[in-house]
């Protein structure tokens, strides 16, 4: 059942400095309530949320504030018991205003969760649970923020084979996914069982990286036995745990360009995003909270944390008490995270940590690095962990020629995962350019 | 809420860089051409330090000047002027006039690197365009070498190391043709011993294959070299040959023979392997040296020249972009494991 270290894994990809084991012997604490909590009504890729409170309304905390529009959407709850203040715009990671509720929790409330309508797992049928989980509000944790209800819905015409449990967790200083695996294995079994009855899948795998033997023994252990799980155990690798290649890395299949994984009768979900189905789903309960890691150098209580969605990250670096000399900090960790413009930004379901470097990290030193020309020295081909062409794309990127980037050298299937960036000699933001092409490439296609 | 420090810098992620920056390459390259630089001068004696030296001048001084005249911020601190300069004057011969050394230092950086568009854009290798010039403007002192190992190589200089400046060189140290030339002119080859050890003549730099192997695999240990293209180039050679030998012994050398002498080494391990002038996938860089190592016996062979290395790589340089054309990697996704 368990098969400890399999060679395969994807080609290319970097090995970045883990810094894991800052904070992967933490257990997970519950985070303080702060004063004000801003929920956003798009926490999720697809439609807001439409809410269903108004202002000066008192709510309880797990009770539905915002319900689902359509199909690819959502629902939202109240992180807290208080009263809704405003329902206003709120700023947000990408620098845009959102719609949002401002909460104010009662100080002293008991913060008794409320539950809604139960859905067991014996007598639930497929629609039932994948109602149930879009009505929980969940999304993808691991940082996609998909709704997760939509991917079990299998295209027509194509069956699901194998569910694949992400616990590979690949992004340096996070782990979040290493703790709930170890301290809530109930839950993601019970969340195997939901899922693999809304997919109609055979075979599970929970995947793990190599920096987390222990989670995978936990797991292998209690694992019931009528459950059809392996446990494998991946060499370290980063960008593993993107969909594409961990899927390659488990099954050695290959999404076709442009595909999803039903295409190859694969479904991957996230291993909190699973843990959070197994909980909440039989009490109907919705995602209030979730698991993130703040870390990194510029934090001092590094560890990992069961914080409210809608917590700012102000308040969030001033209970953990952030270096006076922090310089950068970002959401999720430093390959793929974010960079915080405005530190009153909540926390949403999509974020998985709070990264902070100091100025000894992003100083003179080490983080303003000069940018020379490209040397053509191939680093960023031979990591690649989708064979696409960043020395070519870069120079076309450069003179604008972004027609070309998209049709001849694939650029819209980059997902962005910094490998290219991070060996780049030359210093040349790579992923950078890519991210400014395809949004000027979207920007020219939409209609006016 | 004020305790925090009020301004943050943005920028796009990754957060965080490997380390190994182009100053760093460049320099690793520098420390793998030591040894060869100081067996150079321990064969060759003070001449060849002073070829390395007035080499090493003369191409800093250029990129300097060009770049203050250009009005650009000055480039020589990314080290890659400096690597040119120490392979230019490797690839000399110990005895050449300064002056003419100088002069194709002027020329390699000015037309092979800046013209082209200065670091990343030289579609040749800079210190090879020098020497083609050299090789051009003055065969007679390009092809005339000095023996290794004199024993007054530390105290006197050659006469023809001080030469005035277009004035026809005199020559009066004791000189001796290269293993190559003794081959193709007299059918004798060198014992392998002597060209691994580099007890031979011929350019400064060229002549000992052990300590360039060595340079190499430092490199390459440090990810900092294409492996795949000296290995290709030796391949081939050591294929080429050894199929014409097998048929020919008297006309044609043996595999080792033709590794090991002349420029081949030093020009398989560091120059070929410039990673601005050569493909960038591993397949690209397997049919490059093959090219390259085709091309050098085809010279070797059946050429008026006696060495072929040179050509060989700045032909396959221009071919290079082409080959990045041809093979391309195939995309995640849309290859035939693809669905």
């Amino acid at each position: 059942m368990l098969d400890i270290v399999r060679k395969d894994s994807f080609r290319n990809g970097v090995h970045p400095p883990e810094h894991k084991g800052e904070t992967s012997h933490l257990a997970i604490r519950r985070f303080a309530f702060a004063p004000e909590l801003l929920v956003p009504l798009t926490q999720h890729l697809g439609a807001p949320a439409i809410p269903i409170v108004r202002e000066g309304q008192e709510v309880v905390r797990g009770q539905t504030i915002a319900e689902p529009d359509g199909f690819v959407s959502v629902a939202m709850h109240s992180p807290a018991s208080g009263v809704v203040k405003r329902i206003a715009l709120a700023p947000s990671i990408s620098g845009a205003m959102v719609p949002s509720v401002y909460l104010r929790p009662y100080p002293a409330s008991s913060q008794e969760v409320n539950d809604g309508e139960h859905c067991d797992v014996a007598t639930a049928s497929p629609d039932d649970i994948i109602k149930a989980i879009q009505r929980a509000g969940i999304v993808g944790l691991g940082g996609a923020a998909f709704p997760t209800h939509v991917k079990l819905k299998a295209p027509e015409g194509k069956h699901l084979d194998t569910l694949i449990i992400n616990g590979v967790e690949c992004e340096p200083y996070l782990t979040t996914d290493h703790r709930v695996m170890l301290e809530q294995t109930a839950d993601i079994f019970l969340g195997v069982r939901y899922l693999l009855r809304a997919t109609g899948a055979r075979e599970v795998i929970i995947a793990v990286e190599a920096n987390k033997q222990d989670a995978a023994r936990k797991l292998q252990q209690d694992c019931p036995e009528d459950l059809p799980i392996s446990v494998r155990v991946c060499p370290v690798k980063y960008p593993q745990g993107a969909e594409k290649l961990v899927i390659k890395s488990l099954l050695g299949r290959e999404i076709p360009s442009g595909g999803l994984p039903a295409d190859v009768h694969a479904i991957c979900v996230n291993v909190a995003t699973t843990a959070e189905i197994g909980r909440l789903l039989p009490r109907g309960r919705g995602i209030q909270e979730r698991v993130i890691t703040i870390g990194g150098p510029g934090i001092q209580r590094k560890g990992n944390y069961r914080i409210p969605i809608g917590t700012t990250v102000r308040f969030a670096l001033q209970e953990t008490g952030a270096a006076s000399n922090i310089s950068r900090v970002f959401l999720g960790g430093p390959m793929m995270g974010p960079a915080v413009s405005n530190l009153d930004i909540p926390i949403t379901k999509g974020t998985s940590g709070i990264t902070a470097f100091t100025t000894a990290e992003t100083g003179e030193a080490t983080g303003h690095k000069k940018v020379y020309p490209c040397i053509h020295c191939a680093r960023c081909v031979e990591s690649c962990p989708l064979f696409l062409n960043p020395t070519q794309l870069g120079l076309l990127a450069k003179n604008e020629e972004y027609d070309q980037m998209a049709e001849e050298f694939n650029l819209m299937d980059c997902f962005e995962c910094g490998a290219c960036s991070y060996v780049c000699p030359s210093h040349i933001p790579l992923v950078q350019y890519f991210r400014l092409a395809k949004k000027m490439l979207r920007k020219l296609s939409a209609p006016a | 809420m004020s305790e925090l420090k009020k301004y943050l810098e943005i920028g796009s992620s990754p957060h965080i860089t490997s380390g190994d920056s182009v100053e760093v390459i460049m320099r690793n390259v520098v420390f793998a051409l030591i040894p060869v630089c100081a067996f150079a001068v321990y064969t060759f004696g003070a001449a060849a330090a002073l070829v390395l030296v007035t080499a090493i001048i003369s191409c800093i001084f250029t990129e300097q000047i060009l770049c203050k005249v250009t009005g650009q911020p000055s480039t020589i601190g990314d080290w890659s002027v400096g690597v040119t300069g120490l392979l230019y004057g490797l690839t000399l011969p110990p005895d050449l006039p300064l002056w003419m050394v100088a002069i194709g230092g002027v020329f390699a950086v000015a037309v092979g690197k800046f013209l082209f568009g200065g670091l990343g854009s030289n579609a040749f290798n800079p210190a090879l365009v020098g020497r083609a010039f050299l090789q051009a403007a003055f065969p007679q002192a390009m092809t005339h070498w000095a023996a290794p190992l004199g024993d007054s190589r530390f105290f006197e200089l050659p006469s023809s190391t001080l030469a005035l400046p277009f004035a026809q060189p005199a020559y009066d140290a004791v000189t001796e043709a290269t293993p190559l030339a003794l081959m193709k002119f007299d059918g004798i080859q060198a014992v392998d011993r002597d060209l691994l050890l580099g007890l031979t003549s011929g350019s400064a730099g060229e002549t000992c294959a052990i300590l360039i192997l060595l340079g190499g695999a430092y490199l390459v240990a440090r990810n900092m070299m294409n492996w795949r293209i000296p290995i290709s180039i030796f391949a081939t050679v050591a294929v080429i040959t050894w199929a014409f030998n097998s048929y020919d012994p008297a006309s044609f050398a043996r595999p080792t023979f033709m590794l090991f002498s002349g420029g081949l080494m030093l020009g398989a391990v560091f120059m070929a392997t410039d990673m601005v002038a050569s493909p960038i996938t591993n397949a690209g860089c397997w049919l490059y040296g093959f090219l390259i190592g085709g091309l050098v016996v085809v010279i070797r062979f059946w050429g008026g020249m006696t060495e072929g290395v040179m050509y060989a790589i700045l032909l396959a340089n221009a071919v290079s972009p082409h080959i990045d054309r041809l093979i391309k990697p195939t995309v995640f996704g849309t290859g035939k494991g693809a669905g």
